[in-house]
């Protein structure tokens, strides 16, 4: 976007793009602000922090679901992918005997830089993509869900499977790498001076949306969404099939494997059978809510969709009494109740989600009345 | 006018126990508007989709300007290889994706219009140019081929402003009335500056006014763009109109070829449209 030679802009920035800019730069600022003013327990941050992870997972899942035509539920294995990556080329090497404690300190004895082992995260998942998208891709919607839903379930049996135990520690957690608390600037005291543990993770995010949002207004990303529409008339344009589904989704695998290494920092350890089939559907049900065709639509409702599930609904878990009078209904398990309700609600009435194919800097053209919408990147 | 642009030889495509295309050998030379008619169900957009291959024929030849596009043999028919004395039979088959045949310069529509719903005219038209692409894939994304990208941009605003459809670029192309969108499936398979024009039924849905502007437009575009036509059509007035040879095909065979003229008196052809009368 800084980018100065006029050659390189096919398009002028107007004024709607400018102020989604504005818009964006600001969320940024006030998330760096608030890091610094707000106690670091606060709920906000966590919020903050798993959102931009999912957000990223979501628009990558949206990438590929929502772009590209090809209805893929893999999302949750290369996230597991990119999350193993990361914690074994992470975590120093004096942690390693007490991580690997079952199998002599494990193989790989050195341990990377974080940036490095982010980008290796999305590499080794886009290179596992590649591989099973040789036979996967030929399938279409249903069947193509089914294989890649498999795929996901295979991985998370193989990442636990104790003979590879030297890579993968087996069914063991890995844990003592790198988190998003490391990127807090400590003085000698080991007391914070600058908290950065929210910002990074939103910056990871942004250059990742960024970058998606870049490919899809390219040409390729105008093939891909030829392939959505009409994979017939597609090809008849000279649209090499194969190859554009492959890199779509190798791409989207990319991205979701940085997710999955984001996952690992912000959950401090990492356990093959906590990637479920239900966190894609998880993901899923962001991207649907979102918009399928819309990566802001993704970025918003991913953060909305953690905030629900981690803290806005919270209190419907607990009991509560008011004045003597106990209210009905409140116990654990409730929240995921209105939860649902909510989702269902989303899915009835706004069927193309809340954003529809629409990307934030439409918002600001033409009609005004929708105006005024904060809190999404990119 | 001359020199073959296209060749069928001897195509024939079966599925299953049903032969939907038998035999069929036809031409196209240089230049040329080439009718291939027929009563419904008679083959024609089989033959279509074998000559841009989205069927792999059965049996038989394609050929585009002397190469050979698709090609198979059913099973028995072998091909020798020798190769340092020692001789090796194989099945010879040719078979190209309908995305490497428009790239050799053939392009078509369809039968039902098949365009991209969601996007813009613009981009429905600039979508076919992505194929010519010199830039890599992360270039791309990053916007770092400005220049390819602007005169692909340039291109396909001439091409709208040739067909006539640059005051709509910016509308969501299922939205433009049905003739309309007709045109812009023409100008689509334009932008991948084809050689030869497969239209397959352009005229279908249209009134006799729309078709007479249709059938003007079909003659400007091949002037223009040097192409030479194929087309499928069921409004006899626009195959005897702009048509230099026309072949006619039932039941999966070809049973007639001729001028217009020819074809109008040919008797078979009446029986095949009109039915035999009871005697």
């Amino acid at each position: 976007m800084t980018k100065a030679n006029p050659l390189l802009k096919p398009k002028k920035l107007d004024r709607a793009t400018l102020i989604s800019i504005v818009i964006i730069c600001l969320v940024y600022v006030l998330a760096f602000v608030l890091e610094q003013v707000m106690p670091a327990s606060s709920m906000l941050f966590t919020v903050l922090k798993k959102g931009a992870t999912y957000a990223l997972v979501a628009v990558s899942m949206n990438l590929l679901n929502g772009f590209t035509g090809l209805f893929s539920l893999g999302q949750a294995g290369f996230m597991l992918i990119g999350a193993y990556t990361y914690a074994i080329f992470t975590i120093p090497v004096a942690s390693r005997l007490s991580v690997y404690q079952y199998y002599n300190g494990g193989l790989i004895q050195f341990s990377l830089p974080v940036v490095i082992a982010i980008v290796l995260a999305g590499v080794f998942a886009a290179f596992f993509a590649f591989l099973i998208g040789l036979p996967v891709l030929r399938l279409k919607s249903d069947y193509l869900a089914i294989a890649t839903l498999g795929f996901a379930e295979i991985i998370r049996a193989i990442f636990q499977w104790d003979k590879i135990g030297f890579l993968t520690n087996g069914s063991n957690l890995l844990r003592l790498f790198p988190t998003f608390n490391d990127f807090n600037i400590r003085n000698a005291n080991g007391d914070v001076v600058l908290y950065l543990s929210t910002l990074v993770p939103f910056v990871i995010t942004g250059v990742c949306v960024a970058f998606v949002m870049l490919l899809i207004n390219s040409s390729f990303g105008r093939a891909f969404k030829a392939i959505r529409d009409d994979e017939t008339a597609a090809e008849a344009m000279g649209i090499n099939l194969a190859r554009h589904k492959m890199l779509a989704f190798c791409t989207s695998s990319f991205f979701a494997g940085v997710g999955g290494a984001m996952l690992a920092m912000y959950a401090n350890s990492v356990q093959a059978k906590s990637f479920t089939t239900a966190m894609t559907y998880e993901v899923l049900l962001m991207v649907v809510i979102g918009g399928i065709g819309s990566v802001t639509g993704s970025v918003l409702s991913s953060f909305v969709f953690v905030a629900c599930s981690e803290w806005w609904l919270r209190f419907l878990d607990q009991e509560q009494v008011i004045n003597g009078w106990k209210v009905p209904l409140l116990r654990n398990g409730f929240r995921l109740v209105v939860f649902s309700l909510i989702i269902m609600a989303v899915v009835l009435f706004f069927r193309q989600g809340i954003m529809g194919s629409k990307e934030l800097p439409d918002l600001f053209r033409k009609r005004h009345k929708l105006a005024g919408k904060g809190g999404a990147k990119s | 006018m001359s020199g073959n642009v296209l060749h069928l030889d001897n195509v024939t495509m079966q599925f299953g126990g049903v032969v939907a295309v038998n035999n069929v050998s036809l031409d196209v030379n240089e230049g040329e508007i080439v009718a291939l008619i027929g009563p419904n169900g008679a083959g024609k957009t089989t033959v279509f989709n074998v000559i841009t291959g989205v069927y792999a024929p059965t049996n038989g030849r394609v050929t585009l300007r002397g190469k050979v596009i698709a090609e198979d043999h059913p099973r028995g028919k072998m091909r020798k290889l020798y190769v340092g004395g020692h001789v090796y039979e194989y099945i010879h088959t040719v078979n190209n994706t309908p995305d490497k045949i428009t790239k050799m310069g053939m392009a078509r529509t369809f039968q039902n219009i098949r365009l991209f719903k969601s996007m813009s005219v613009f981009d429905n038209v600039i979508v076919a140019k992505h194929m010519n692409l010199k830039a890599n894939y992360l270039s791309t994304a990053l916007h770092l081929n400005g220049r390819e990208e602007k005169q692909m941009r340039e291109e396909t605003l001439d091409l709208l402003r040739i067909v006539g459809l640059e005051d709509v670029k910016d509308e969501i192309a299922t939205s433009l009335p049905y003739g309309k969108q007709r045109r812009l499936e023409i100008a689509r398979a334009l932008s991948t500056n084809p050689s030869m024009l497969l239209l397959d039924e352009p005229a279908a849905g249209m009134n006799p006014q729309e078709t007479e502007n249709l059938s003007a437009f079909i003659r400007e575009i091949k002037d223009r763009f040097n192409l030479t036509v194929l087309l499928i059509e069921h409004d006899m007035n626009l195959v005897m109109d702009i048509s230099d040879r026309i072949y006619v095909l039932n039941f999966g065979a070809l049973i007639a070829e001729g001028t217009p003229e020819a074809i109008q008196s040919n008797p078979d052809v009446i029986t095949a449209y009109l039915g035999v009368a009871e005697e």
